[in-house]
């Protein structure tokens, strides 16, 4: 048994959810009890869908348990089936379902279903909610892909685009922005799956010349296999940032066999210059602390260090099954790896880095109130506010200014950092102020689990007067402060921390 | 079409019950814990249930930023179901290391779900052998959430089920004492608390208690007063210790709240112009705070999906204080007897539907096309966007709706949709 408060994933059978709520003409009868119907509500409260998601819950009660529970299940699939005639029908079971193992797929196979029905094993205590979701695509990919159907050799490339769900972190606006790039370049679109796709259109997935694996986590397992049936190869950078924008560019480019030119000059990348205008000279060597999905941590990583110029203090991920792409990051970076979905393990990872940033899931988000962090949010699992009703993308080059916005939006402003340092004792710039543009969004740190990091041990080494100092310094830097001087007396073997070893540590540290 | 079951019964509730069966689009009784673990401060909520239930919990709780809140769930894995692990013995160690980590708890209680009821996971038992480990320094007990057995607000019936063989007997021939059952939030338990002392009732309990640890007493001398219609279990558990229930209209609006706390007065013998002279103050504020949602309701027609079942006093309130209309008044599981005074004075030819086929239910919506549609968060923006002005059960059972002071504030929640969709010009 696992200790759970928060968790980063739903189970498995939410991300068949995910794959069954972007589609359309696809229905989903779900084997489950009643109070598995609250996952509608990730998609109509969290996402604000105004649809029902096409999931049928057969709802079993104590009472139908040992009686009639698989002919339950049948005649909510027939029911299902008249009622939205679908052009397919996943089927499968929930956590509780798979304890008393009706099969729902070998119930929906002796009925005899008037459309094709794709059965789902999704091991409920096993696996997680990603999982789930790049298992049901897989399926029904695998099910309903014709296999006589192959490319159809013309000049102009067509390409798959793959991964996009319901609930996704973006991936609304990120679909938009690839195909735009593929615009640019002259490739056509096959189709976009699963979000917006037909049951139709799937069948039609061997008619691409090759997949755009957009969500790895999501995406891969089917464009793996397509991989294998098809011959269809895969473009798997993910257009996060610039620099991996124009990866993805020069790869898709050289599969198609077309000049990359014209989406590179895409003049509305402004992302390199905001970098470089000296207003963000004071962005350098910032300490960002990154967590989330694999994906999305690893690229706002290569962003951070590479395209804003941070610091990379901490990089983890909750889902194992990428850990290692998060693993040979981090060794890029000189960091530990922190591979866990204990959001308790995270928040401790964060208190002990003191980063002046954080970059992270709505998990994190909260974590980040609670130390009195800037935050800003990368990666699933976002809560409502993270589904913007503008055009808000994470992919491409409009994707990248997105980025630079919300991620130096939360962070107190060059000049004003100086001046905050220069006039520590004015009233408004006090701790609790925050930075001045932010207003009601500045981090307030609570007392008094605001700054566990920030505030001395019994047992201190540090002197009252040099304790008094560091208060002196902003707080949005302050943790970094103590932990230097705190390792710079311990490296010195010093035994007490006063006015001297601060600033001594200060004159070893300075850069 | 499901056949209507004529029920034989007095007054307006002659009505026919329509009984469904189907998909039913509710919470399942995990879902209490949201707000039972922020009353019961010194309590502690461990589910042991599937990564399915903590997912629930927290889709429920929200964006709630609590800074550990007190629930949790025992995620049953594979190597627990596959026997290589004892699930008593898991849940000896995390139940440990959960008292380690929080000693402040006074209260653990376990929570049965779905799998550990599927599989048999005997949690009494449980509580039995961890409660002597752990005697003197917590109590600990048990009770059911699960969805196949419980639909949400049934949750906190559980629990409280669960506490009453806990609480100290009434000594016999003690003066009475009456005992308000139902969590409220604290300030509304606050005025009521100050009403019964104004009428002279000095000894009143309430179950739950802010402490878990400071049960109030229960014996034959009990006089209680549901708080909340929701609580079959809990009622028979304080019969079965010699309770007597005081049969009153639930405290929602200013004639239901007069006719709550009149049962206890008379009750208690408390005299009549007495009565009349505490309660006429906020009698009279709840009266005017209502007025100003009546002009927006009154005729307007409305439709109760299953939930809470707070629906069928709620539906009550707004037909006879607010002049509304209701059409389909649907409930999860309808208790006659506790709900017999409401069910009396709902409007003739309201129909009321019991258990839920929910597609079904949907396409009569569609046919009523009521006004308002109260409903789950599941249902609630789909039904915005097909044209329909919705409010979401679930603020019914989070909000403080109780009692004279709120009266305003209950009939604020149903006028606001209303009110919206007239402003809007998008
Ligand atoms: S319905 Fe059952 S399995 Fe689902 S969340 Fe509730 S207790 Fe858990």
């Amino acid at each position: 048994m696992q200790l759970a408060v928060w968790t980063y994933e739903g189970p498995p059978h939410v991300g068949a959810m995910r794959v069954a709520t972007a589609m359309e003409g696809l229905h989903y009868v779900l084997h489950a009890p009643q109070g598995d119907t609250y996952a509608d509500l990730l998609f109509t409260m969290i996402e604000r869908r105004g649809k029902r998601p096409p999931v049928t819950y057969t709802t079993f009660q104590a009472r139908d348990l040992g009686k009639d529970t698989a002919q339950l299940f049948q005649d909510a699939a027939r029911d299902a089936i008249e009622r939205f005639q679908p052009q397919a029908l996943m089927v499968g079971a929930s956590c509780t379902a798979e304890l008393i193992q009706d099969d729902p797929a070998g119930l929906a196979e002796a009925m005899d279903l008037p459309c094709p029905v794709i059965p789902l094993e999704l091991p409920s205590y096993q696996r997680k909610e990603n999982w789930g979701a790049a298992e049901s695509f897989y399926q029904l990919v695998r099910t309903l892909a014709d296999q006589s159907i192959r490319p159809r050799g013309s000049e102009r490339k067509l390409a798959n685009i793959l991964g996009p769900t319901a609930l996704g972190f973006r991936h609304r606006d990120d679909v938009i922005e690839v195909r735009k790039m593929l615009d640019a370049l002259g490739v056509e679109v096959n189709l976009v799956a699963p979000l917006g796709a037909t049951p139709a259109d799937l069948t039609r997935i061997g008619a691409a010349d090759f997949n755009i694996v957009l969500y790895p986590e999501i995406g891969d397992e089917a464009a793996r296999w397509l991989e294998r049936t098809f011959r269809q190869p895969a473009v798997r950078t993910v257009p996060i940032g610039v620099g991996a924008t124009r990866d993805f560019i020069r790869e898709t480019a050289a599969l198609a066999g077309v000049d990359p030119a014209p989406a590179l000059d895409d003049d509305g990348s402004r992302m390199p210059w905001w970098s470089r205008s000296v207003d963000s000279t004071y962005l350098t060597g910032k300490r960002v602390f990154i967590f989330g999905d694999a994906t999305h941590a690893v690229a706002a990583a290569r962003i951070a260090a590479e395209e804003l110029g941070f610091e990379v203090c901490g990089l983890g991920c909750y889902n194992r099954e990428f850990a290692r792409d998060v693993r040979d990051a981090a060794k890029l970076y000189g960091v530990e790896p922190l591979i866990t979905d204990d959001h308790l393990a995270v928040e401790e990872a964060i208190a002990a880095a003191s980063p002046e940033l954080v970059l992270g899931t709505q998990m994190e988000r909260h974590i980040a109130k609670r130390l009195g962090l800037p935050c800003a949010v990368i990666s699933s699992p976002v809560h409502v506010q993270d589904f913007p009703a503008r055009h808000s993308p994470q992919m491409g080059f409009e994707g990248a200014n997105v980025i630079f916005d919300s991620w130096v939006h939360p962070l107190v402003m060059g000049l004003e950092e100086h001046l905050l340092t220069m006039f520590r004792e004015d009233f408004e710039f006090s701790d609790t102020a925050g930075a001045s543009h932010l207003h009601a969004h500045a981090p307030k740190p609570v007392t008094p689990v605001a700054e566990p990091a920030n505030e001395p041990a019994p047992g201190s080494l540090w002197t009252a007067e040099a304790e008094r100092e560091l208060k002196k310094i902003p707080f949005f830097v302050r943790g970094k402060a103590r932990r230097n001087t705190e390792l710079f007396a311990a490296e010195q073997g010093r035994d007490a921390i006063d006015l001297a070893t601060l600033y001594d540590a200060k004159a070893h540290y300075a850069r | 079409m499901t056949p209507l079951a004529p029920v034989p019964a007095s007054g307006a509730d002659r009505a026919p019950v329509l009984r469904e069966r189907g998909q039913r689009e509710v919470f399942c009784g995990l879902t209490g814990i949201v707000w039972l673990h922020r009353k019961m401060q010194d309590a502690f909520f461990l589910v042991v249930g599937s990564r399915t239930c903590a997912h629930l919990l927290q889709s429920a709780a929200g964006v709630m930023i609590f800074a550990e809140p007190r629930f949790a769930t025992a995620i049953i894995e594979e190597r627990d179901l596959a026997g290589m692990a004892d699930c008593q013995e898991e849940l000896d160690r995390v139940v440990t290391r959960l008292l380690d980590r929080r000693p402040e708890i006074r209260t653990l209680f376990l929570v049965g779900s779905c799998p550990s009821e599927v599989i048999k996971l005997d949690l009494a038992k449980a509580a039995q052998r961890l409660g002597a480990k752990h005697a003197h320094r917590v109590r600990i007990l048990n009770y059911s959430g699960s969805g196949i057995e419980t639909t949400f607000t049934e949750g906190e019936d559980a629990c409280l089920a669960a506490l009453v063989p806990e609480m100290p007997t009434l000594a016999r021939g003690s003066a009475g004492e009456l005992l308000i059952v139902g969590t409220l939030p604290d300030i509304v338990e606050d005025q009521f608390l100050r009403l019964f002392a104004e009428l002279g009732i000095a000894r009143v309990g309430v179950l739950p208690a802010r402490k878990a640890a400071d049960l109030p007493a229960v014996g034959p001398d009990t006089r209680y007063l549901l708080a909340q219609p929701f609580l079959t279990e809990t009622a028979r558990a304080l019969e079965d210790r010699g309770a007597q229930r005081l049969e009153a209209l639930f405290p929602f609006g200013a004639e239901g709240t007069t006719d709550w706390l009149h049962a206890a007065a008379l009750a208690f013998g408390i005299d009549e112009m007495h009565f009349n002279r505490v309660i006429a103050p906020g009698r009279e504020r709840a009266k005017r705070a209502i007025e100003h949602s009546r002009e927006r309701l009154a005729g307007k027609r409305i439709t109760f999906l299953p939930d809470s079942q707070l629906e069928v006093p709620l539906a009550r309130f707004l037909a006879t204080e607010l002049g509304m209309e209701p059409v389909e008044v649907g409930t999860p599981y309808l208790n006659r007897r506790i709900n017999a005074r409401e069910l009396a004075m709902l409007p003739e030819g309201t129909r009321l539907s019991e258990g839920q086929h929910v597609d079904k239910q949907l396409d009569r919506v569609r046919a009523d096309r009521p006004d308002l549609t109260v409903c789950g968060l599941g249902l609630a923006n789909p039904l915005e966007a097909e044209g329909f002005s919705t409010k979401w059960a679930i603020e019914l059972v989070f909000s403080p709706i109780h009692g004279f002071e709120q009266a305003g504030d209950l009939a604020e929640l149903f006028a606001r949709p209303l009110r919206r969709r007239d402003v809007l010009r998008v």
